[in-house]
């Protein structure tokens, strides 16, 4: 057998990071449809699993890629998939089925410019949207965005532990920028990796309802073959998983399903905030645009701009109690991001005209730069 | 009384039935129950745990079917039955998966999924229940629908020509094919005690008769016409050229165990002996 976890320090793309961070999140099933700038993912898998005993298939698409981790997932093995955006679109509709079954699994996107097939080998983050309201109906997801290498391979352990914790496919969202960045990634000793896994039953088979939530709103989930006989379906279902498709047992299983995620959204959130104890000016950036934030607001700082920084790790669900909070300190939020606005009117709405919100868009193709940030800075400052 | 009988006393296949499913929604004189009864029946004479069934099934009428029985049963998206219980299967071997899914299903929105699982060989047995039409969305026209036919979106006659699944699993590799009709129940029974007992996509194709939305407009009036027609319109071919069996209004209905491939191996065998390479590998560059 090979080595699962690799401890040590390495030189890694962020691909590589990801899918190193899968393995040491105990991913031992992986499909996916190769995608520029995702397809080092699976070709690192492709490598490595053969070795530790893992199970890699690249599918015929990205729908059967999405619809086989859900059903690898259900088979009680940590599941992941690796796409960009066309590949990411396709996966949409699985993404429902894995909401509505209430499934854990991770699906990693390396954004790329759109719509369409856009710009294949360069970066953007224009699926931001697509993250949240990607799939139909009415859901709640959980979405991270790494700024490094070191941050792709301990965000994608944390995916997996939040999709065990909350049974919801959580995405990486990611892009071209990180993927194809190569960087320092220190792996701990595997007893220091905090894994998390899904609740299982503490009831026989014959008291044993397969979506009767506990008081934290999360069902605990019995796999195929234990002998739990689970009825699992993508309509609208009663807790024994029995298909009632009325306005009812609609309103009690979406809203519980919406519920689970919103009820924990301080244990989900995850942001870092530097230098915003006396700003007046904060920039908010996710992903790879935080390393320019973070550069623009030093700048900043050197002219006397009272500039800071919040960076989102966790874009989904949004950190709404943390921009209204700076928002009755800082004068204004500057946004820069690599689309014509998706977060912006995240926080635009969550000021709530208590602070200025600016945008710094840019179409994607390449990083928005620290000056151009500095110099948004700069004009909102009094200075 | 019937309240006091237990389930097993009133059907020896009731175990494996959720009785408090029923009523199930199938119309009188459709397939797919006389199809899942009879599957049923071939896994309790292969002697299958019922632990270790999973049912998977896709969207429509044949979709409901894994809800009803009393195993591991997913309902999943449309046409994605089958990479579904591809991921299930690769990750728990151990396991007897099954896809049970109708005609539009499995050859419509899942049409390229079914061909790259026959490609690959994934350990699974697929069973179609084709009617030739989508029955619960009302009737409309499918890939399957008879050249000719009459649906709720070919109101003139469908002018495309329909697939010839056994020859299409045949063609892209599965190694194990079959057709039989909801009404040749012994002979299917046989043909799926058969196909369980070997590894690889297994393929049996079983036509069914919907009498409300294929039948009625398309000179098969009353409820039990369509099996009248394939009793008496069904020739028994075992071993036949699947490129013969294209079903044709007018023409013979042609049945039988036409594919069987011992040698190619399963993805799932392939898989394993990858493994054994590379950590060979592996272990001497140690």
């Amino acid at each position: 057998m090979g080595k699962t976890v690799l401890t040590g320090k390495h030189f890694w793309y962020g691909d590589i990071a990801i899918a190193e961070g899968a393995i040491a999140a105990g991913c031992r099933f992986f499909g996916a449809y190769p995608i520029t700038p995702a397809s080092e993912i699976a070709e690192h898998i492709s490598r490595r699993f053969p070795e530790i005993g893992g199970v890699f298939v690249q599918f015929e698409d990205e729908l059967a890629a999405m619809a086989a981790i859900l059903g690898a997932s259900w088979a009680g093995v940590k599941s992941m998939t690796a796409t960009s955006g066309p590949g990411f679109s396709l996966m949409q509709e699985n993404i429902g089925l894995g909401i509505m079954m209430e499934v854990p699994t991770v699906i990693v996107d390396v954004q790329r410019g759109g719509p369409s097939t856009g710009l294949p080998t360069l970066t953007a983050q224009g699926d931001v949207m697509q993250a949240r309201w990607g799939s139909h109906g009415h859901y709640e997801i959980i979405a991270l965005s790494p700024d490094s290498p070191q941050e792709a391979f301990d965000l994608t352990i944390r995916c997996f532990n939040l999709a065990e914790k909350y049974r919801v496919p959580v995405i990486l969202l990611t892009s071209e920028t990180v993927g194809h960045s190569a960087g320092k990634v220190v792996v701990p000793p595997e007893d220091e990796i905090e894994l998390v896994y899904r609740k299982k039953p503490k009831v026989p088979p014959e008291e044993y309802l397969p979506y009767e939530p506990d008081k934290d709103l999360i069902p605990p989930m019995a796999c195929a073959g234990e002998g739990y006989a689970i009825c699992t379906t993508g309509l609208t279902h009663d807790e024994r998983g029995y298909p009632d498709t009325t306005a009812e047992a609609q309103e009690r299983l979406v809203r519980r399903l919406n519920d689970k995620i919103r009820r924990h959204l301080k244990g989900i959130v995850d942001v870092e905030e530097e230098n915003m104890e006396d700003a007046e000016v904060a920039v908010v950036s996710y992903g790879q645009v935080s390393r320019p934030a973070k550069r623009a607001v030093e700048m900043a700082r050197e002219d006397g701009i009272k500039a800071g920084t919040i960076r989102l790790i966790t874009v989904w669900p949004f950190a709404e109690h943390i921009i209204q909070k700076w928002a009755e300190q800082v004068e204004c939020f500057i946004v820069p991001e690599l689309n014509y606005g998706q977060i912006y009117l995240q926080v635009k709405r969550e000021a709530a005209g208590k602070a200025k919100t600016i945008l710094i868009p840019r179409m994607g193709g390449e990083l928005i730069t620290p000056a151009e940030i500095y110099r948004g800075i700069k004009k909102v400052s009094k200075k | 009384m019937i309240g006091q009988t237990t389930a097993e006393e009133l059907h020896p296949m009731d175990k494996w039935l959720r009785s408090g499913r029923m009523p199930h929604i199938w119309c009188p004189g459709c397939g797919i129950g006389a199809t899942l009864h009879t599957w049923v029946r071939a896994l309790n004479k292969v002697g299958i745990d019922r632990d270790k069934v999973v049912y998977v099934s896709g969207i429509g009428c044949c979709g409901r079917g894994s809800g009803y029985l009393n195993v591991d049963g997913f309902h999943t998206t449309h046409g994605r039955a089958i990479p579904f219980a591809v991921g299930l299967k690769l990750a728990k071997p151990e396991l007897c998966v099954c896809v049970i899914s109708g005609d539009g299903d499995l050859f419509s929105i899942g049409g390229n999924h079914f061909i790259h699982a026959c490609r690959r060989n994934d350990d699974l047995l697929v069973i179609c229940t084709n009617n030739f039409i989508y029955g619960m969305t009302g009737g409309q026209l499918a890939a399957t629908t008879p050249s000719g036919s009459y649906s709720t979106t070919s109101p003139y006659g469908n002018i495309e020509h329909p697939f010839n699944t056994p020859h299409l699993a045949d063609a892209a590799g599965a190694v194990y094919v079959a057709r039989w009709t909801s009404v040749h129940v012994r002979r299917l029974e046989k043909s799926i005690v058969e196909a369980l007992k070997m590894k690889g996509f297994r393929y049996i194709e079983v036509l069914s008769p919907c009498p409300v939305n294929y039948g009625r407009r398309n000179k098969f009036p009353k409820v039990d016409d369509m099996a009248e027609w394939f009793k008496q319109s069904s020739i028994i071919r075992n071993g036949a050229d699947t490129s013969e069996v294209q079903i044709e209004m007018g023409k013979p209905l042609i049945l039988g165990n036409f594919v069987k491939r011992l040698e190619k191996p399963s993805y799932h065998e392939a898989m394993k002996k990858l493994e054994e390479k590379v950590r060979g590998a592996v272990a001497v560059k140690k």
